[in-house]
């Protein structure tokens, strides 16, 4: 399967995706906030930083909003790395949030997360499991990530064979099986080893996550009785229109249906803890976004000033109102969804 | 193309107050109490809901509970399994009556 991109599918430029969100008949999310005097948007304080070190990745996931896969080339460079290093001690973000596509494939990720390490934040990694046992250069990850006290997160949209594959590619649930075992060799998920290894769901078609909590129970005892396997949380995330998954959703005829849903399961809660107001996303090429699906959809954060690593700053930044569109009704539904999980 | 059931309908299924509110608001308020999460969780709620609509043949509930136990995380094998429970049932309750059958025969017979 090639990405939209590659294919030079329609619905591939940011701009034809926005188009499509906004002809939608529902009421525009922003009108949404201001009824409940949260427009403009705003920063609550900056906390995470995110950043997509590439759309590269051995997989072609057919929700993926990145559009990643095997023939994107587009990778962030060791310069980039730098500004980002540059950037972040400008900062008090906590937490450094790396993912892609499959960050793992960059040639300088390695060299990138032992200088994060250095600075002591906590480093998140958002590895697609199967990249542990793509490629014997990529087995020894689980000690790498170790060696930094690297918390992983991992997708693993069920704890069936078919669900996965249907979701993410065909053998996906066995190799994401075997990576996970390697990761629990390590200590990853073991009581008192301090390394973490999170679990995250997402439906696989046009429906909402289920209770995030229920999920977590399920899957630790089914992980476990079947396959012996350990881990720490299970984060739901609810499906967000761009990219791949609104194309799965104009194709399927599930589209209005699905954003139906999404309006009406519109959570002001949700919309007051959405990930965007703690978090800055980075591209590949280093520019700042809101958030990763503000990035896919080319809406560059609102400030003219501190558009870009090289002129990263942080009180502009945290003062800036935040790009809202119709996909951001995905992040307020029910019990709201971020990067984290759910978020009420 | 015209048919009995539209399946529209079913967002309207609140509107059924408009004849006679009082009534509808107490069913309503039942409703939402029964399919809380109680001795039993809300997810084998959502299965047994899913096996009566198809016992009781409701194209709506079976609509609307097919899409509630994939939000409650079941999978295909799940919901299948809660529907062959509806089916052994009712299979069942009339095969029993086979025995009713039998007995009447055996009277009639020499
Ligand atoms: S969802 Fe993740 S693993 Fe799948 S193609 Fe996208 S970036 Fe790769
Ligand atoms: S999609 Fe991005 S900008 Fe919109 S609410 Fe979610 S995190 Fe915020």
């Amino acid at each position: 399967m090639k990405s939209l991109k590659v294919q030079q599918h329609p619905l591939s430029p940011a701009q034809r995706q926005i188009e499509t969100l906004e002809q939608s008949a529902f009421t525009p999310f922003a009108e949404k906030l201001d009824l409940i005097g949260l427009l403009p948007l705003k920063p609550t304080h900056l906390d995470i930083f995110q950043i997509n070190m590439g759309k590269m990745c051995n997989q072609v996931c057919k929700h993926c909003h990145v559009d990643a896969g095997p023939d994107r080339k587009e990778i962030m460079t060791r310069d980039m790395m730098e500004l980002c290093l540059i950037a972040i001690r400008k900062t008090s973000v906590t937490t450094i949030d790396l993912t892609g596509g499959a960050p793992e494939m960059n040639p300088d990720f390695r060299w990138f997360v032992e200088e994060l390490s250095a600075l002591g934040k906590k480093i998140i990694v958002r590895c697609n499991l199967t990249i542990i046992v793509a490629n014997p250069k990529y087995n020894d990850l689980p000690d790498f990530f170790k060696k930094h006290q690297i918390e992983v997160v991992s997708s693993l949209p069920y704890f069936t064979a078919i669900k996965t594959d249907s979701q993410r590619g065909e053998g996906v649930f066995e190799k994401s099986i075997k990576a996970l075992k390697m990761l629990n060799e390590v200590g990853y998920g073991i009581e008192g080893s301090n390394l973490i290894i999170n679990l995250v769901y997402n439906p696989a078609g046009a429906f909402l996550p289920a209770a995030q909590h229920a999920l977590e129970l399920e899957f630790k005892l089914k992980l476990w009785k079947q396959y012996g396997i350990v881990f720490n949380s299970l984060f739901a995330i609810t499906n967000i229109p761009v990219n791949r998954f609104l194309n799965y959703l104009i194709t399927s005829n599930n589209y209005e249906g699905y954003m139906e849903k999404l309006v009406n399961a519109f959570n002001p809660g949700a919309a007051a803890g959405v990930m965007c107001r703690n978090t800055i996303s980075v591209s590949w090429d280093g520019y700042l976004y809101d958030c990763d699906f503000n990035q896919m959809l080319e809406l560059n954060v609102s400030t003219p000033l501190s558009r870009h690593l090289s002129d990263f700053n942080t009180e502009i930044l945290e003062n800036r109102n935040i790009v809202v569109n119709e996909h951001c009704y995905g992040c307020t539904a029910g019990a709201g969804s971020s990067c984290g999980g759910t978020t009420v | 193309m015209k048919t009995y059931y539209n399946p529209e309908d079913l967002k309207k299924f609140g509107n059924i107050g408009e004849f006679e509110p009082n009534l509808a608001k107490k069913f309503f308020d039942y409703y939402g109490e029964v399919f809380k999460e109680g001795a039993l969780t809300a997810r084998e709620k959502s299965l047994i809901a899913l096996a009566v609509a198809h016992a009781v043949q409701c194209p709506y509930c079976i609509d609307a509970y097919t899409v509630d136990t994939m939000e409650k995380g079941c999978d295909e094998q799940q919901v299948m399994e809660a529907v062959h429970v509806a089916a052994a049932i009712k299979g069942g309750a009339l095969l029993v009556h086979s025995v009713q059958m039998m007995n009447k025969f055996k009277e009639l017979s020499m």
